[in-house]
């Protein structure tokens, strides 16, 4: 009698399907995978403790190289833990145009989300169309921020910058135009037989399981458990704006897929009311000087307004001593930042809380007694980032 | 003996263009870099006019590595591999400022430029460098093929000894 | 159900364990004794009252030359209440803490991680290893005292291949 062995096989960081560096230990028993071991840490950093060397405005840019699909989401929960932590009130409408600029982040995310998982399981097509839409976007957000995917565009105390004029009308248009781009996607995949085939009952998670896991997002949500930050804990104005949850019901994959989908149409709906109903005001907190900068054209004409524009951009600012977390529903689920400090200028521990590691830990139970092609869609509908895993 | 040279030459010549043209990169992503080189290979900015259209998931397939992120030190055995996987000849492109030199990140764990690790062809700074940056540096790379001289590299490239 | 009464609630049924409950900003952080974190925790979750259900973070800081030196953080989410509690132990620099993992699965790589950046250990963990850093990193890395650029940062990086060594004919 031939003697039966398990094989292990190495999915490693080096792969295209793995979005990032991502290194899968598989042990099979012919197809169907026995034991799935999960190997990350190819990209720590050490922002966390980079971040303790830095003045608070400048572990802000630390913030955008986390979850780098949307960069402009870890900047507003940055910037919501330190703001609940010296307790400024921000205009309204700079958190109109958070929210705003937030969503069409989650938009753009979830494009490229569903790129590279439609890619993955061999619908090509969908990359280059969602990446022509991607590219509206950050596009757009070039034009107010400067830069595509690190902006650094939400600042402690509001935002860096006013919008320009052509911004708006720009929005208003891509929020006409989109609805017919997602049913353009809906087209190619919601009714493919092969995308069902591929997706449905893959990996299903119940609710209780995500709940014990830690799990938050798109995936705790496919499940069927409503939790959502904005509805939860809602923050910078979000209870002004009128939206909906999207839930699924078997938690597979497929389920995921619609969810993610119907997010990008209540997305769209947000930054539409958001464009619609922003207020005149200003885009920064009026009684924190020694938090915000002062304009440019002040900085050249007085002395007071330079000496307090270099001493926010050398020394920063002092905060109180004690500790805070503030979280925000990011594309990929509940990302927070848990600040302690100690009364300097710089944070005495900056712990970000990454939705996609702890999505990931679930990962081996999802995908344990399934087969191996699964692997890849299983992957691709948690949505990781190996940025914010890492970190 | 001149015409001997010239022939020498100008089969160089011919090489050379084939190969700049038709650079076929290996899947190197690794951070936030990554997403603009993917942007860089869908259709706004089209990467394949310029011949590198197929991103070979295996490095025996590939002739270029771009080293698009920040290179940790956990990492670094694994892209030293991929590039010894590479046939020749093979080209690497350090793309953005992590791969260049470390970039933000000067801490414990990171590399601080992946030319410590392999030898690097062109340099293409930014945090992330623009689409338009990688076409540039792709760019750079077909004229620094275009000017390789005769002799440079062996014909028949073995996986052992002193090579490349 | 909100945030004061689960901080009662926890001193009426483990008065010697709860060593303070402070508010700030809106949220209230109730500090325990180690010895009895389990059963706190096990209470918390399982308890009709509260069904903190959610483990939403773990974090550690480190305090350096304070006694106890670290501190352990638990954020919970109860869906059922919509409510947050933060509860926080101090852990001296060789003691273990129990491992929550059982009683939350999202806690099996939160405390692992935990483990690796500050080398606190984790009682009757499953699977104790370093998850982000190498195997053979000697240290750990957000203890205050380990230098932000580690060790040899000026010098330049060497990579060897397990292999390589082996197949070179002329070394």
């Amino acid at each position: 009698m031939p003697e039966k062995r398990l094989l292990t096989i190495n999915m490693g960081p080096q792969h295209p399907a793995t979005h990032g560096v991502l290194r899968l230990l598989l042990e099979l028993d012919g197809e169907i995978i026995v034991k799935a071991v999960p190997h990350i840490g190819y990209l720590h950093r050490g922002i966390e403790k980079l971040a303790e060397s830095m003045t608070y405005p400048q572990a802000l840019t630390l913030t955008d190289r986390l979850d780098y699909t949307s960069g402009l989401s870890n900047n507003l929960a940055y910037c919501l833990a330190v703001e609940k932590l010296l307790e400024i009130e921000i205009p309204q409408r700079a958190q109109y145009l958070r929210v705003l600029l937030a969503e069409l982040q989650r938009i753009a995310a979830h494009l490229l989300w569903v790129a590279t998982h439609a890619l993955d399981l061999g619908a090509m097509t969908v990359l280059f169309y969602a990446f022509r839409d991607r590219e509206t976007i950050l596009e757009t957000l070039e034009l107010v921020t400067g830069a595509r995917l690190t902006p650094s565009f939400i600042r402690i105390g509001g935002l860096a910058a006013d919008i320009p004029d052509t911004f708006l009308p720009r929005v208003k248009e891509f929020v006409a135009d989109f609805p017919r781009r997602v049913d353009e996607y809906e087209t190619l995949l919601t009714e493919n037989i092969i995308w069902k085939k591929r997706t449905q009952g893959i990996s299903p998670m119940s609710g209780e399981e995500c709940i014990n896991y830690g799990v938050t997002g798109p995936v705790l949500r496919a499940s069927g458990v409503y939790y959502d930050v904005r509805k939860a804990y809602p923050y910078s104005s979000y209870e002004d704006f009128d939206f909906e949850i999207p839930l699924g019901e078997k938690g597979d994959v497929y389920d995921r897929y619609l969810v993610r989908l119907k997010e990008m149409r209540q997305s769209n709906r947000i930054v539409g009311q958001a464009a619609e109903k922003l207020p005149p005001g200003p885009v920064t907190a009026v009684d924190a000087p020694h938090v915000v900068p002062p304009a440019k054209e002040e900085v050249g004409k007085d002395i007071a307004a330079l000496i307090r524009h270099f001493k926010i951009m050398e020394e920063g600012f002092k905060t109180p001593r004690g500790e805070v977390y503030a979280s925000i529903e990011s594309s990929k689920g509940e990302l927070g930042f848990y600040l302690v400090s100690d009364g300097t200028n710089r944070p005495y521990r900056m712990r970000i809380r990454p939705p996609s590691f702890v999505n990931l830990g679930a990962l081996p139970k999802m995908i344990e007694g399934q087969m191996v092609a699964d692997v890849v869609a299983a992957i691709g509908s948690i949505d990781i980032v190996l940025g914010e895993i890492d970190r | 003996m001149g015409v001997a040279n010239a022939a020498e030459t100008s089969l160089q010549d011919v090489i050379n263009w084939a190969r700049k043209n038709s650079v076929w990169p290996v899947t190197f992503g690794l951070a936030c870099c990554a997403l603009e080189m993917m942007v860089a290979s869908s259709a706004t900015y089209d990467i394949a006019r310029f011949g590198a259209e197929v991103f070979r998931p295996s490095p025996r397939q590939a002739d270029l590595m771009i080293v698009a992120g920040t290179v940790t030190k956990k990492m670094a055995p694994m892209l030293k591999r991929i590039y010894e996987q590479m046939p020749e000849p093979k080209w690497v492109i350090a793309y953005g400022s992590c791969a260049c030199s470390g970039g933000i990140f000067q801490t414990y764990s990171v590399v601080q430029g992946v030319d410590q690790i392999v030898p690097v062809d062109v340099y293409v700074p930014g945090c992330p460098p623009r689409p338009e940056g990688l076409l540039k540096g792709l760019i750079s790379l077909q004229e620094k093929i275009a000017r390789e001289k005769p002799g440079s590299r062996r014909i028949v490239s073995l996986p052992w000894g002193k090579n490349g | 159900m909100d945030r004061r009464a689960a901080a009662d609630l926890l001193k009426e049924k483990f008065p010697e364990a709860v060593r303070g409950v402070e508010e700030f900003r809106g949220e209230t952080t109730i500090a325990v004794d180690k010895g009895r974190l389990r059963e706190i925790m096990r209470f918390l979750k399982e308890s009709e009252t509260t069904r903190y259900d959610l483990l939403v973070d773990l974090a550690g800081v480190d305090f350096g030359d304070e006694s106890p030196r670290f501190k352990v953080v638990y954020l919970l989410h109860s869906m059922k209440f919509n409510h947050r509690l933060r509860i926080a132990t101090g852990v001296a620099e060789d003691a273990e803490l129990d491992t929550v993992s059982d009683i939350w699965k999202a806690a099996d790589w939160l405390e692992r991680e935990v483990y690796d950046l500050f080398g606190i250990t984790f009682g009757n963990h499953p699977d104790l290893r370093r998850i982000l850093l190498t195997d053979d990193f000697v240290g750990h890395p957000f203890r205050k005292d380990f230098p932000l650029k580690g060790v040899d940062f000026d010098k330049p990086f060497p990579v060897c291949l397990e292999e390589e060594r082996g197949n070179q004919i002329d070394a």
